[in-house]
Order: structure tokens, then C-alpha cells, then sequence
């Protein structure tokens, strides 16, 4: 601590708000302030995009010709599982965490987020948890290879490395609580006066619902992965059919937290999706309460539909049923999103700058994933589809050309205030069409290859699955290669962009849909210190 | 941020943190929901008794009616033992009685305590298969290459429902040496 006192000079500086950040890199260690600690979120999501895409270059490469050739099986199946946890806890989630962190205080007129000190804390915790889990990679008998679910048995033949996966499945546990924990008490506590409630932007609303839906389920997870651990190293038997335990039983827990998890990735998405239509269209956002309703009820249902995951289970004719219908349910809510971004565009003067365009493409391929959904949601097929590439080509329609490209879209949306600097549009179009088209060379093949029956996670397959799975290793490779782009141009607008004056709405008439708007470009680092009186509002 | 707000906050985030401590408490509350759930039928699991003595009753038999009874045996990882059963299936009437043997060998020099764990297929109907006598009731211990053939009795109770046509019972031997001596 000698160091950071003799960095400050003074103990009450926390408490100084007239200073600009902190010298030198200690900055990034200790801030406290939410902009700097987005951008920490931010960098490190995108940082650990790159590190779970090399997991899924691998996986490409291998499948690329039915034999081995390149990896051994078991880590093969270890890129898998570490493809999925690197991907949702250290790239989507983050992600949207810093989203919030950047956004949700200047959205709703506070000068901070509500507790400082736990954001810097919950961010640390994070890169200790994701360290934690990449060194299980260079442990005797390598990282957990059964799958990001996790299920015992299976898991519990992983080698040295089964207690510290445990142990940073708890530490990222832990960390999204607190992020979680911080929105929401961002978001009651600390809305400027005239911010009611129904006059959040609907990023707010959203992550409002996420942040009670980490703070619901992160624990069930922290509990499920404790009793793996008291199950294989101090001979409790939850999980152990040897001492009358179910191994059952996990999967129910599991689910319980992975389906309202999976939502965790998706409700933010909506809320972005939410804020760019409508100033690209030129419109206010249509049926606003009917979004924040929908976008409610979703998340109730994703507590009541959890063993959809698992009608192969075995479960009684009613179980089945009864799963299979909640689950049709939540298209009715998720149906009326869609309409909603449908209409706000319909008439709209619209104009296609990058954000908007992967918008769009949101739209579309997000409605295409779902609908696979829906597929699935029929128990009676979902017995074909189960553990196929279906499957695998079905969520990854929901969180690449969804989640990921409505990050993406973010990036490019709201770059220009952050840094004050515009970013490249030709290079933004391009990084767009190249993604655009080679997500789908990449995935949708993955749809034949399921319902052909091809299990995933195998690192070997069939003669008759060849060809498929070759198209498909070419567009996650031009799809990864593109990615690339994205990562230069994040550099380049930070270093300075096309050297284009931004204007404080950057996006034209944006003022009038969102807080953040009223700001100059780039954003002051201590912003909305007092409230602000007059707040646009997007809708009616 | 004034000191008013700077309470509140610190407040909203406290509650916030005993709801996710609850929530980690629900989670094992889970492990007893669970148990109930089944009971009620509402998760399809093997009868919790399925390793009970359940006393001989003399049932009518139904001839018209022929259950095909197919025998699994497996071993759970690294347990190092031989086990097999002297039939994979047999036709059974049910209300009929029938003994099946399986024999089980020890493959290492130490004594070994191990147990095998039921498991039917379909699940709902281990409600109706009912043991008389059983290897699987309780723990067994195998001297060093100790070769054990052990009955086991049971009758179909002719309640089954008639969509029932086969079941398939598969037993599992794990190796439990450890957790017994440390009991």
C-alpha cells in the first residue's frame, strides 16, 4: 500500500473529483473510475475474444479433414471446453459488464457507478479467475475436457487440474455477482431526478434484469461446482451413484443456472440492439414498454424452462410436456422484440454506417437462431437433434452473429465518444461484409451436420460428414481472419482514427435518443457530477 | 457522490449480497427438492428403494403377458474387478419368481470393498421390479482374487403397466475401498 500513498500524495484523493485520472500505469491498477474501468472490461473481453477464437481455430483446424491431424483427442476435447468458458466468462460477459460500466452512468446521469470500489475489485477478481482457469492448460493430465457443463461423472476423470477450474469457476462466480450487485444498485440508486424508471434507455432496463438474474444464479453455479469438488475430494455423495447419489441431479442444477445464463448473454444484446436502431432509422424506438415487458417476462420464463436441455434425461410424458410448452412460450415475448426492431426500421430514414449494418444482420440471424430454438423446443425431435451439431450450429446463431456482432456494433457505435476520434468506415464495412458472410459459410453447414447426425465434441468423424465440415473450417477461418480488422481498427481510433473532428452527438440528431449525446467527444473523465435537468427521451 | 446516496448504496449492494448468498443456499436446497420431486413422479428417477429387501408375496401369474428382462453389468472407472451375469435377458412372466446369478472376481492382492448400484430402464419401472434378494443391498467384500457368485431374486409385479414390454436392469460396481475404511 506504501506505493499507492506515495503515488497520491494525499489520503482524502478519492474523494477529489476536480482531478483528471491518475499518472502513469498504476492508473489501470487501482481506478475506481467507471470509464477507466470499462475500458479495462472492454480490452480484456476483447483480449480474451482472441484467445477463445485461437481455441476455436484449432477446433476448426482439426475438423477440417475426418482423421487426426493435427491435436490428440483429449485435447481436443479440452479446446472445446475451454473454447465455451473463455468465450462466455471471459469475453461475452465481460464485455457487457464494461458496456455497462461505460454506459450505464452516463445513460442515467450519475457521476459513478454506486460502489467504485467493488467494480475495481470485481474487474481484478475476474483476470485472477480467467488466469486461474488458463493455467489448468499446463496441469498434469490438462484442462477440463468433459465440457463447459461440467457433468460428473465424466468431470470428475479430469486430472490436477479438476480443483482449480473449480476454484475459477468460483472467483468469476464471485466477480460477476459484484459487477452484477454494482449495476443494479447503479441503476436504483443513482438515476438523475428527472430518470423515471420508464424513461430508461433500454440498455438500463436490460442490464437491470440481467444484473437480478446473475445475482439469482451465480450462487446455484458456485454451489453445483462446490459439491463436484466435496464429491470428489471429501466423499460426499451428491453427485457419486456408489453412495446414493444422482449424477442426475447436476444436470438439473446446472441448468437451473445455464438457461437464465445463457439469457445473461442475450438480454444486453437486446438492450444495444434497442439503442442503435433507432438512431440509424431516425425514429424513436417503437413500443417501448412493450420491450421492457417482453424483456421481463424472458427472463422470468428462462427460470421455469431449464430441462429443455435435457429431455433425453429420461423424464416422465408430463415433465416433457411441460418443459417443451414453456419453452414455445418464450418466442411469443422474444417474437414481439423482433417485431418491435422490425417496425421502428419500417419507414425509417435509414442509413448504414457499420453499427447499424451489424444491427441488422443482428435482426436476422439472431430471428434464424431462434427459430432453430424453436425447433429444438419440440421434445419428441429434440431427441435427434441432442448432442448433434445442431446444437452447436443452433447457440452459435444466437451468440456469434447475435451477441458478438451486436458488441461489435457497440464498438463501433459508441468508439467516436469514447475516444473522440472516428473510426474507419471502409475498413468498419469491410471488417461487417467479411463477417457477415463468413459467419454464415461457418455455421450454417453446422445445421446438415446435425441433423445428419454428427455428435459434437469428437475430434474424428465420419467419411459422409467431410464436405460439410471443410466449408465450414473455411468460414470460421476467414471469419477469424476478419476479426483481425476489428482489432485494428479499435487501435488505430484509439491512436487517433481518420482524424475526422467529432461532433458531441457523433451520429446525426443522436441527442435526442440518449444522455450520453449531450457529452463532448471524448468524454471528460468525471462527467454528470451534478445531474442533468433535461433528459431526452426516445420515446413516448 | 454526497454521503446520503453514498448509504444508500452501500445498503441496496448489502441486501443484493444476502440474496446471493441465499440463492448459494437454494442451490443445495436443490439436493432435498430433488428427492421430492421424484417422489412425486415429476422427475423420472430409479425408486430411491430400488436397493431394499422387498419380503416374497405370492402374486397370480399372468401368463399372457411375457416381460423381457435384459442384465447390464459394468464396472465404474478403475475398478479393477471381473463382473459379469450367467444371462443377458430372460423372458419372464409376471408374478413369476426367478433367480439370476452374477459373479464378481477380485483382480488385485488387497481386500476390496465394493458396491453395485442399480439402474432400470425404463426408469418407472423399478417401481415395479421387485428383489427378494439382492447382491446390491449392501456393501460386498472380496478377499485379495476372491471369485464370488452372488443370486439375486426378484418378481415382476404384474401391476406393471401393460406399455412395458421390456426392462433393462444394468448394475454397476464401484469400488468404494476408500470411503469404507475411512468410515
Amino acid at each position: 500500500m506504501s506505493a499507492v500513498t506515495a503515488e497520491h500524495g494525499h489520503d482524502d484523493h478519492h474523494d477529489d473529483h476536480a482531478h483528471g485520472p491518475e499518472k502513469g500505469w498504476l492508473r489501470w491498477i487501482i481506478t475506481t473510475n467507471h470509464k477507466d474501468i470499462g475500458t479495462l472490461y472492454l480490452l480484456f473481453a476483447l483480449a480474451m475474444f482472441f484467445v477463445g477464437g485461437t481455441m476455436a481455430m484449432i477446433i476448426r483446424a482439426e475438423l477440417f479433414e475426418p482423421g487426426m491431424q493435427f491435436v490428440d483427442p483429449k485435447f481436443f476435447n479440452s479446446m472445446t471446453t475451454m473454447h465455451a468458458l473463455v468465450m462466455v466468462f471471459g469475453a461475452v460477459m465481460p464485455a457487457f459488464v464494461g458496456l455497462a460500466n461505460w454506459m450505464i452512468p452516463m445513460m442515467i446521469g450519475a457521476p459513478d457507478m454506486a460502489l467504485p470500489r467493488m467494480n475495481n475489485m470485481s474487474f481484478w477478481m475476474l483476470v485472477a479467475g480467467v488466469l486461474l482457469l488458463a493455467s489448468t492448460l499446463f496441469m498434469e493430465g490438462g484442462a477440463p475436457a468433459g465440457g463447459w457443463t461440467l457433468y460428473p461423472p465424466l468431470v470428475l476423470q479430469t486430472g490436477k487440474a479438476l480443483p482449480f477450474a473449480i476454484f475459477s469457476v468460483h472467483l468469476l462466480g464471485i466477480s460477476s455477482i459484484m459487477g452484477a450487485i454494482n449495476i443494479v444498485a447503479t441503476i436504483l440508486n443513482m438515476r438523475a431526478p428527472a430518470m423515471t424508471l420508464m424513461r430508461m434507455p433500454l440498455f438500463v432496463w436490460t442490464w437491470l434484469i440481467t444484473g437480478f438474474l446473475l445475482i439469482a444464479i451465480m450462487p446455484v453455479f458456485a454451489g453445483a461446482v462446490t459439491m463436484l469438488l466435496t464429491d470428489k475430494f471429501f466423499h460426499t455423495s451428491f453427485f457419486d451413484a456408489a453412495g446414493g447419489g444422482d449424477p442426475v441431479l447436476y444436470q438439473h442444477i446446472f441448468w437451473f443456472f445455464g438457461h437464465p445464463e445463457v439469457y445473461v448473454m442475450i438480454l444486453p444484446t437486446f438492450g444495444v440492439a434497442s439503442t442503435i436502431i433507432p438512431v440509424f432509422a431516425r425514429k424513436p424506438l417503437f413500443g417501448y414498454s412493450s420491450m421492457v415487458y417482453a424483456t421481463a417476462s424472458i427472463a422470468f420464463l428462462s427460470f421455469i424452462v431449464w430441462a429443455h436441455h435435457m429431455f433425453t434425461v429420461g423424464m416422465p410424458i408430463s415433465g416433457e410436456l411441460y418443459f417443451m410448452y414453456a419453452t414455445m412460450l418464450i418466442a411469443i415475448p422474444t417474437g414481439v422484440k423482433v417485431f418491435n426492431w422490425t417496425a421502428t426500421m419500417w419507414k425509417g430514414a435509414m442509413t448504414f454506417e457499420t453499427p447499424m449494418l451489424f444491427s441488422i444482420a443482428f435482426v436476422v440471424l439472431f430471428t434464424l437462431g431462434g427459430f432453430t430454438g424453436l425447433m429444438m423446443s419440440v421434445a419428441p425431435v429434440d431427441f435427434q437433434y441432442h448432442d448433434t451439431y445442431f446444437i452447436v450450429a443452433h447457440f452459435h446463431y444466437t451468440l456469434v452473429p447475435a451477441s458478438i456482432f451486436i458488441l461489435m456494433a457497440a464498438g463501433y457505435y459508441w468508439m467516436p465518444k469514447w475516444t473522440g476520434h472516428m473510426y474507419n468506415e471502409k475498413v468498419g464495412q469491410l471488417h461487417f461484409w467479411l463477417s457477415a458472410i463468413s459467419v454464415n459459410i461457418l455455421f450454417f453447414p453446422q445445421h446438415f451436420l446435425g441433423l445428419a447426425g454428427m455428435p459434437r465434441r469428437i475430434p474424428d468423424y465420419a467419411i459422409q460428414f467431410a464436405d460439410w465440415n471443410m466449408i465450414s473450417s473455411i468460414g470460421g477461418f476467414i471469419f477469424g481472419a476478419s476479426q483481425l480488422l476489428f482489432l485494428w481498427i479499435v487501435i488505430d481510433t484509439i491512436k487517433g482514427g481518420t482524424g475526422e473532428k467529432v461532433s458531441d452527438e457523433v451520429w446525426e440528431d443522436a441527442h435526442k435518443h440518449g444522455l450520453e449525446w449531450t457529452l463532448p467527444s471524448p468524454v471528460p473523465y468525471h462527467t454528470f457530477s451534478t445531474p442533468p435537468t433535461v433528459i431526452p427521451c426516445d420515446h413516448n | 457522490m454526497n454521503d446520503d446516496v453514498e448509504v444508500k448504496n452501500k445498503k441496496l449492494g448489502q441486501k443484493l449480497a444476502i440474496i446471493a448468498i441465499a440463492m448459494f443456499g437454494f442451490g443445495y436446497a436443490l439436493v432435498p427438492l430433488y428427492d421430492v420431486l421424484c417422489e412425486w413422479k415429476w422427475i423420472e428417477r430409479d425408486r430411491p428403494d430400488a436397493i431394499k429387501a422387498i419380503p416374497e408375496t405370492a402374486y397370480t401369474i399372468d401368463v399372457n403377458r411375457n416381460i423381457n428382462v435384459e442384465f447390464m453389468t459394468s464396472l465404474n472407472e478403475n475398478t479393477p474387478m471381473v463382473f459379469s451375469s450367467e444371462m443377458s435377458q430372460l423372458q419372464v412372466h409376471p408374478g413369476e419368481y426367478h433367480t439370476v446369478s452374477f459373479y464378481a472376481e477380485n483382480k488385485t492382492n488387497k481386500t476390496m470393498v465394493a458396491r453395485a448400484i442399480p439402474s432400470f430402464s425404463p426408469a418407472l419401472t423399478s417401481t415395479y421390479f421387485e428383489k427378494v434378494e439382492c447382491f446390491c443391498f449392501s456393501e460386498q467384500t472380496f478377499a485379495p482374487h476372491e471369485k464370488k457368485t452372488m443370486p439375486m431374486r426378484f418378481v415382476v409385479n404384474p401391476a406393471l403397466p401393460p406399455e412395458y414390454k421390456t426392462i433393462t436392469l444394468s448394475y454397476t460396481f464401484f469400488d468404494n475401498t476408500e470411503t469404507a475404511v475411512k468410515k
